[in-house]
Order: C-alpha cells, then structure tokens, then sequence
C-alpha cells in the first residue's frame, strides 16, 4: 500500500472555537470591583444595659423623614449644607475631650479650629453625631447623608494630617498600605501606622444610627 | 507565447494563522481578570446610589452579598423595593442569620472577625430593610457591613 504523508489538520476554525470561548466568558464573568460605604455595627449591648448619660450638647442630631426632608439640629437643611454643618459641630472644641483609657484626664481639643462655642460639641472626641430615619425613608437619601458626614470627617482628618505630617490623611493610609504589602516597607510600617492611628484618635468617626421611628 | 502571458496573480490572503493566538490570549486575560458571577439575580438589577467616601472590597472570598430590591417577577413575590434575596432566592431579614452562619462554614475560625457584608440595595428601598437587617446582622455578630455604592461619575 502507498504510504501517503500525513496531512495537515486544518486550523482553520481554531479562531472560531477561542472567539466562542472568548464570547462566554465575556458574558458569565463580572469586572466590576465592589465597592461602597463601609461601616462597623456596635456591638449588641447585653439586656441589663445603661446608655450613658449624654449631654445635649455632644449630640449632632440628624433627622430624615419618610419625604427625604432633612431636620439638623432641630432646623431644615438641604443635604448639601449638612457636610459644613457636621464640621463645625465636630471641630467646635469647646471644652475639654474624654478622659483617657490609662486615668488621664481630658485635654482641651488644640487643633480645632472652630468656634468654641459653649452650646456645641466639646471635643471630637465627644462629639456624636445620631442620625434617625424613618423606616420609610429612601435608601439613596439615606447613604447621601451617610456619605456626606463621612466626607465631613474626611476633611477635618485630612487637614489635621495635612499640618502634622505635611500630607492629606488619604494619602497618608494610601502609603500604609502599600508598605504592609512590599517587603521595603516593613521598616516604615510601625512608624506610619503610629501616624494613621494618631490622626484617627484626634478625629474619631462616631456616627450612630438611632431607632427608627415608623 | 505562452511564455510570456501575464502571470494571474490575485491579491494574496491575509494569513490569519496568528488570529487563534490572538483570541486565545484575550480569553486568558478576560479568564484571569474576572470573577465568575456566583448568583442569578431573582431581583433586578440594583441601581446603586453614588457616593465618594467609598472603599473598595478587597477580599471576595471575605464578602458576603445580600441583594435588595424589585423582584423580576411580581406576581410570584409582589411589589415593591424592598425583597430581599439571599443566595438564590427571595427570603425575609429572619433568615439573615441561617445565610451568615452558612456563610461562616465556609471559613476559618480565625477569619469569621474579617468577613463583610456587603449590602447592593437599590436607591428606591426603604431604610426599614436595610435596618431589619443590620439588627439581624448584629445579633449574629456580623459587623463588618458595606453599603454598596458607584463612584459618582465625573
């Protein structure tokens, strides 16, 4: 029998198979990162628990009705106003911050910048900012104001960063990050964290989130 | 005479045998990028609120997402925005903590304090489920929450 030479297999379609495959995990895969506005629940208080006693004054309180209307401290506000607000509230310093957890007293806040007024907050540290909504109220509103007094954080940490270490806050824990993850960093890591931490105290995030009223 | 016809000479084909080479390589890039999509929506797909004080998610296998919004399909489970889908299906804020705890199985011991939840709500729910279910999230001690939201687009 003649040998005949092996012929070559056709590839043609090759292309046709690889855009098939291309095309179906073009369509059952997602790209997107998620991402959103993150927040810590408290923990559950046990049942015999007593609120501490608040003062007034400490308290920034934001109401959201069912109509997406917002009541500040007792008067109308748009959303756009209640960023400015909350900072002033925040960096009022008007009189002198929670003792610390090893039995020194409380200092006066000084790196406020605010009024000091004697009917505001007292210290950052003091400083509650209680947002009550109403079960019916919109979810997009809801994370607005969420979004908005974060950003009202944001700015005052990203200022106080911005005069302690001569960058914004977010740069700051940008570059943290990236030292925990290269091998270089490792020295700097105990130095930036100490850095991040102390602009995180000066500035806590204390948003609370009341009982719904239905 | 012969000899000296013009030679019929088409235009030659383009050779397309590096073109499987070039679509193998976009499928393995688009294979080691993406994430495949764990759950089929039974709601529709949430138009998430924009906000700017957003960070990212950065471990998926940490993430645990819970869905609320309008069923596809009212006449089976109603109106309204505020269904909210666990896994597959449409459940209640009571069985949050069955889908935490099935969620945790999972997982290390040691890693249940790092684990979120992400919550991908639609603009239209109403405050009330996402707080049904924070309560549940905190009785089961769950804390670590996100508020799904877009980058405003600028």
């Amino acid at each position: 029998m003649a040998r005949r030479e092996n012929p070559e297999i056709n590839a043609g379609s090759m292309a046709d198979i690889a855009f098939l495959l291309l095309i179906f995990f073009l369509v059952t895969t997602t790209m997107n990162v998620d991402s959103g506005v993150s927040k810590k629940l408290s923990e559950k208080p046990p049942a015999d628990y007593v609120p501490p006693v608040i003062k007034e004054k400490n308290i920034f309180e934001v109401n959201i009705n069912r109509n997406n209307e917002l009541l500040v401290e007792g008067e109308r506000m748009e959303i756009k106003d209640i960023k400015d607000a909350a900072v002033k509230f925040i960096d009022n310093g008007g009189g002198i911050g929670k003792p610390s957890e090893n039995g020194t007293p409380g200092k006066a806040c000084d790196y406020c910048q605010g009024d000091r007024s004697d009917d505001s907050s007292d210290h950052p540290n003091k400083a509650i900012i209680s947002v009550q909504s109403d079960r019916g109220t919109g979810y997009g509103t809801y994370i607005e104001v969420q979004n908005e007094l974060l950003r009202a954080y944001s700015e005052l940490r990203n200022r106080l960063s911005k005069q302690r270490y001569g960058i914004t806050f977010d740069e700051l824990e940008e570059s943290f990050k990236d030292a925990k993850k290269s091998s270089e960093g490792l020295n700097q890591v105990d130095a930036l964290r100490k850095k991040v931490e102390d602009i995180k105290t000066a500035y806590p995030q204390i948003i609370s989130d009341a009982e719904p009223t239905s | 005479m012969s000899k000296f016809r013009k030679k019929k000479k088409g235009i030659p084909a383009v050779n397309t045998a590096a073109l499987p080479d070039i679509v193998f390589m976009l499928l393995f890039f688009f294979m080691v990028t993406t994430t495949m999509r764990e759950t089929n929506l039974v709601i529709e797909n949430p138009r998430l609120p924009s906000a700017t004080e957003i960070k990212k998610l950065e471990d998926k296998s940490l993430v645990s997402t819970i869905y609320v919004g309008k069923s596809k399909d009212p006449n089976r489970d109603g109106v309204g925005y505020n269904k909210i889908q666990l896994n597959d299906k449409i459940s209640t804020a009571e069985q949050v903590p069955a889908f935490i705890f099935s969620k945790r199985d999972k997982l290390a011991e040691a890693m249940h304090p790092f684990m979120t939840t992400s919550i991908k709500a639609d603009k239209e729910s109403n405050v009330g489920t996402i707080i049904d279910i924070r309560l549940k999230l905190r009785d089961v001690n769950a804390l670590k929450i996100n508020y799904s939201s877009t980058a405003p687009a600028n």
